[in-house]
């Protein structure tokens, strides 16, 4: 059995706040550069050339890219041969949450009521999924969501008949419903099957994997592509004024599920899509 | 592109009636931040009968909600936050002299016909450059609501920060004509 101290999550939980928004992972960094080149629409040129200066402000200057430093969603990959000691998970990863927002002068944006809205000026608490593995590894995911893009994510649960074809309706109309709002060119994570509350959650995590990754099942690679040019299709664009840059990627989740049903999820990441990890 | 085109805040309608849908302008002189818990609260006062914070007339207001100041600087990462969420309050304030929004994402109908009744315009700033935006703060000041943390109203003196035209004075909304010109069927 492996020990790991709780004060270690804190310190790691903090960097990875900090580092998460002031810092514009690779992969879209590059992706937005790539784009840039094949956009139709000079605007669009201009706001993606802007995008990508905005983070180079953050990185450099040690910034926040984005003044919404969301709510803080914790992914923890745990190694059932781990045990945690000298304090509660849950209190640890909150105590990294509060430490690296006040430090890294990030937004504190969460209400403790959802109906009375009273700030917690900490931004605690983190949503925190735990995901058991067999061994001894405890790996963190810190990311940041803000709510332009959340608030615009939606879930469907649709029968057997209606396929693929309903599938990709209601990621289609979600996107463009969702327009200019998300703050596009957006990352689309989508998780199908499962529960209600696994297709939600396979949305979100979907976010996380790289841009240029490609689903390891065949099917489900072949949904991406067709619903990534399709999106590419509607012309909302960055900022939502029109172009051939609507979305960077689309990733898919797929869970089993129950002979009677077909979840489906959508999460819309940003053009940040921030996320920061770390091991211990 | 050409030249700058840089505009002084507050606006006169001449001013704004010149603004195009897709126009990229920059704004100098003084605006207010004002977002979700602002709004509710300037609609409240208005309600009751009470003096608003600051006059509305030919004035800016700038939906952020911003990081905060690290030690020595003005403000924190200050982008734009979705407008759609204040459709609800905006009509009443533009009817009151409010002349422009900096958000970013769609308005009602209602939003939309305001500003053709009352010669207005709805900016957006490219949503999550809030590290660039910050840079064209000089001056922030919180001069009303300061219980509400990041929601307060706070004055701002903005040197050239980057908005495009996105609904004009006559109507036309860029988040229309823009998609339509490049959507594939």
């Amino acid at each position: 059995m492996r020990e790991i101290q709780a004060s270690k999550i804190t310190e790691l939980v903090e960097k990875l706040c900090i580092e998460a928004c002031y810092v514009l992972s690779d992969d879209i960094y590059s992706a937005l550069n790539t784009r840039r080149k094949t956009e139709k629409s000079p605007l669009a040129k201009e706001i993606i050339g802007t995008i990508v200066q905005n983070a180079d402000i953050a990185r450099n200057e040690h910034c926040p890219m984005c003044q919404d430093t969301g709510m803080t969603v914790v992914f923890i990959r745990w190694g059932q041969d781990v045990h945690i000691t000298g304090g509660f998970i849950e209190d640890a990863v909150n105590q990294g949450v509060r430490q690296g927002y006040s430090k890294g002068y990030l937004r504190k944006s969460v209400v403790k009521d959802p109906l009375d809205r009273v700030n917690t000026t900490d931004n605690t608490p983190a949503i925190i999924h735990y995901e058991m593995v067999p061994g001894d590894e405890f790996h963190i995911t810190v990311s940041p969501k803000g709510f332009g893009s959340e608030n615009k994510s939606g879930l469907k649960m649709l029968t057997p008949s209606a396929g693929i074809p309903g599938i990709k309706k209601f990621v289609i109309d979600t996107i463009f419903h969702a327009g200019g709002n998300p703050c596009p060119p957006i990352i689309v994570g989508i998780g199908i099957g499962g529960t209600m509350e696994r297709a939600a959650y396979l949305s979100k995590k979907a976010l996380l994997r790289p841009v240029g990754s490609v689903s390891d099942n065949p099917q489900v690679a072949q949904l991406e592509k067709e619903l990534f040019e399709e999106i590419n299709k509607l012309g909302i664009g960055p900022c939502g004024f029109g172009g051939s840059t609507t979305a960077l990627a689309v990733n898919i989740l797929v869970n089993a599920t129950h002979i009677a049903g077909l979840p489906v999820s959508v999460n819309i990441g940003c053009h940040a899509t921030r996320h920061s990890e770390g091991e211990l | 592109m050409e030249t700058k085109r840089i505009l002084s805040a507050p606006f006169t309608d001449e001013k704004i009636k010149s603004l195009k849908a897709g126009d990229m302008v920059y704004i100098s002189g003084t605006i207010y931040t004002a977002r979700d818990a602002a709004h509710k609260r300037l609609c409240e006062m208005i309600d009751a009968g009470e003096p608003m914070p600051f006059d509305f007339e030919g004035q800016v207001v700038y939906y952020a909600g911003p990081c905060p100041a690290k030690p020595g600087q003005p403000i924190g990462s200050v982008g734009p936050t979705t407008g759609g969420r204040m459709d609800a309050y905006s009509p009443t304030l533009i009817s009151l002299g409010l002349r422009c929004m900096i958000g970013k994402g769609s308005r009602s109908e209602e939003v939309i016909d305001a500003l053709k009744q009352h010669t207005g315009v709805y900016f957006a700033a490219i949503g999550g450059a809030a590290a660039l935006m910050a840079k064209a703060v000089k001056e922030a000041e919180v001069i009303a609501f300061d219980d509400l943390g990041t929601e307060a109203i706070r004055k701002l003196r903005v040197e050239e920060l980057p908005v495009i035209v996105a609904i004009d004075s006559e109507g036309n909304d860029m988040y229309k004509i823009g998609v339509e010109k490049f959507r594939q069927e």
